[in-house]
C-alpha cells in the first residue's frame, strides 16, 4: 500500500490499514522534511513559542518501525501510474502499489498583486512557514494580517500576545464569514478590537510596496497600512496536481464519495485536498483534522475491500485569544437561531435550523454544549428552536436523553 | 524523567518515561500507546484521549479544570470518579508512578 502524503490524514490511513488488518508493506511519502505533525498549533502556541516543533511531532520514530510503516519525509511523488499501478518518485523511482491513497493536501492561496514577491509578505500553511513566521515575529512592531478567516485571527490573536501592532484586511463586511453567523462575526470583531486589533472590514487590498526589497505597506482601498510582517490567509487550493495529471475526476479537489473512493477503485483519497459528493449531488469541501480523519479510517477500509460510511457531523474549532469557537454542522442558509448563554460574559452557544431541521451549533466557550449539539446531529434529532428557546431548556440534557 | 504506565483497552501495559511538560496524551500517542485518539491534538475540544487515572500518584493531580470538567460530560466511554482527559495531565515528578488505564473506547 502506498499513502502520498505524510499529514495527520496520512499518517491515520496508514494506521488504520494496520487496524484494518493489511500485514504487507505501507509506504507513506511526505514532501516535507518533518515526520507527520500536529498542524492546528502551527497558528496559535507554534508562532508565539509557547510550543516548540518536536511537540507538535505526533509519533515518534519508534512508532513508525513498530507498526512497519515506511516513511520517507522529503520525497515528492511525480507522477502517478495508474495501468502499471505505480507511483513515480522525482528521483525517477518506481514504487508499486495495490492500493493507493491520496493525502496531498492543500496550498494556501496567494495574492498575484503587486509587491507580493516582496521579504516579509508569508503565508502559513506548514510548520516550516511556522517557524519562519515565529522568526520575523521576534524582529518587527507591525504586522497586517490579510483575510479575517481562522488563520488570520488565530495569526492577529499570537501576534498580539506577543504585544505586536496588529491589523486585519478583510475583504467582506464581517470576519469568519465562511463558516460562522453574522451575530457570531460580530461578537469576534469586538474580541479582537478589544485586543487592541485594528479590523479593516469591506477593505480590498491592491498590492504591497516596502523599501529595499523588504515589505512596508500594504496597499488597499482605504490607502496604505504600514507594516514590516504582511501574513496572508487567504484560504487553501486544493493539491489535486498529481490526481488530475493521472486522469481522476477532480473539480478543485480529488471528487470522493462517503466511502474516500475516488474514480479509480484501487485509489482512495482523503483530507483537504478532496472535494466529498453529497447526496444531493453537491460537492462539499471541508478544511479540518476531523474530516481528514475520518475519510482517512474510510479510505483504508475500502482499500481493505470494506465499506466505512463517512456520516458523522462536520465539527470545527478555532482558539482566539483565551476564548475556544467550537463549530458542529454548517451553519450556511440557516434561518432560524437560538442564543443560550450570555454572549456579554463570553460564554454561549447559538443553535441553527434551517427549514425546521436543526442543523448546527456554534459555541463561544461552552465546550459541553459543542458536545452534546455534535451528539444530537450525529444521531438526527426533531428538536425545535421554539423548545430551546424555552428559558428553562437544557442542551447536555436533552443530548443524553437521545 | 517521570514514569508513567499506560493499559491500553487490549489489557497490554505500556512503560513510559514522559519528559516534563509534556502532555500525557503527547506521550503516549508519540509511543503509539493503543485506544487514544487525540484527534484535536490536546486543545482540550474532541475527548478523545479519554483515561482513568489509577494508582498512589492519582491523589496527586491537580484537579480538572472548568473546561476538562464540561468536556469529561460527554466521554463515549462509562464516565468514572477517575476520568480525566490525558491531554490535560503534564508530567511532572509529582505524578511520577501513576496509572492510566486508556477508555475501552473514544467516540
Amino acid at each position: 500500500m502506498v499513502v502520498i502524503g505524510a499529514g495527520q490524514g496520512g499518517l491515520q490511513l496508514a494506521e488504520s490499514l494496520r487496524t484494518e488488518g493489511w500485514t504487507g508493506p505501507i509506504r507513506l511519502f511526505g514532501e516535507e522534511r518533518f515526520a507527520p505533525y500536529n498542524r492546528p498549533p502551527l497558528s496559535k502556541a507554534l508562532i508565539c513559542g509557547a510550543v516548540e516543533a518536536d511537540n507538535l511531532i505526533i509519533r515518534g520514530a519508534d512508532f513508525f518501525t513498530k507498526k512497519g510503516i515506511d516513511l520517507s519525509t522529503g520525497t515528492r511523488v511525480a507522477a502517478i501510474d495508474r495501468e502499471l499501478r505505480e507511483v513515480v518518485l522525482a528521483d525517477g523511482t518506481r514504487v508499486a502499489y495495490e492500493g493507493l491513497a491520496l493525502a496531498t493536501g492543500s496550498r494556501a492561496r496567494t495574492l498575484p498583486l503587486p509587491g507580493a514577491e516582496l521579504d516579509g509578505v508569508v503565508v502559513l500553511r506548514t510548520l516550516d512557514d511556522a517557524l519562519d513566521i515565529e522568526r520575523r515575529l521576534a524582529t518587527v512592531d507591525s504586522v497586517a494580517v490579510v483575510g479575517g478567516g481562522f488563520i488570520g485571527l488565530e495569526v492577529a490573536s499570537s501576534a498580539r500576545k506577543l504585544g505586536r501592532e496588529v491589523t486585519v484586511i478583510e475583504a467582506v463586511p464581517r470576519l469568519m464569514a465562511r463558516a460562522v453567523s453574522e451575530p457570531v462575526s460580530a461578537w469576534y470583531a469586538d474580541l479582537h478590537e478589544r485586543h487592541g486589533v485594528r479590523l479593516m472590514l469591506s477593505t480590498g487590498v491592491t498590492g504591497f510596496s516596502g523599501v529595499d526589497g523588504r515589505v512596508a505597506a500594504v496597499e488597499t482601498s482605504r490607502g496604505p497600512v504600514a507594516a514590516e510582517l504582511v501574513v496572508v490567509g487567504v484560504g487553501v487550493v486544493p493539491d489535486d496536481d498529481l490526481a488530475r495529471a493521472c486522469g481522476l475526476d477532480c473539480d478543485r479537489g480529488v471528487i470522493v464519495d462517503d466511502y474516500s473512493r475516488t474514480s479509480d477503485p484501487a485509489i482512495v483519497a482523503l483530507g483537504d485536498c478532496t472535494a466529498r459528493r453529497m447526496l444531493d449531488g453537491s460537492l462539499l469541501r471541508l478544511e479540518s483534522v476531523q474530516n481528514a480523519i475520518e475519510q482517512a479510517k474510510s479510505g483504508a477500509a475500502w482499500l481493505m475491500g470494506k465499506e466505512r460510511r463517512f456520516t458523522a457531523t462536520p465539527w470545527f474549532w478555532s482558539d482566539q485569544y483565551d476564548v475556544k469557537l467550537q463549530m458542529a454542522g454548517l451553519s450556511a442558509g440557516q434561518d432560524r437561531a437560538v442564543t443560550l448563554g450570555a454572549p456579554a460574559e463570553a460564554r454561549f452557544s447559538i443553535l441553527y435550523w434551517r427549514e425546521g431541521r436543526f442543523v448546527a451549533c456554534d459555541s463561544i466557550n461552552r465546550p459541553s454544549d459543542h458536545m452534546a449539539a455534535r451528539k444530537l446531529l450525529d444521531r438526527g434529532t426533531d428538536l425545535t428552536a421554539d423548545e430551546a428557546a424555552d428559558p428553562a431548556f437544557d442542551l447536555a440534557a436533552r443530548a443524553r436523553a437521545a | 524523567m517521570v514514569g508513567v504506565v499506560f493499559i491500553e483497552p487490549a489489557g497490554g501495559e505500556v512503560e513510559l518515561d514522559a519528559t516534563e511538560g509534556w502532555s500525557l496524551m503527547q506521550v503516549a500517542t508519540s509511543q503509539g500507546v493503543e485506544g487514544i485518539d487525540a484527534e484535536c491534538g490536546g486543545s482540550c475540544a474532541c475527548a478523545t484521549c479519554h483515561c482513568y487515572v489509577e494508582g498512589e500518584a492519582a491523589a496527586a493531580l491537580p484537579p480538572p479544570s472548568e473546561a476538562e470538567l464540561a468536556m469529561l460530560e460527554h466521554v463515549v466511554a462509562e464516565r468514572r470518579p477517575s476520568s480525566r482527559l490525558s491531554c490535560q495531565i503534564k508530567a511532572a515528578p509529582t505524578i511520577d508512578g501513576l496509572i492510566l488505564r486508556v477508555a475501552e473506547t473514544q467516540s
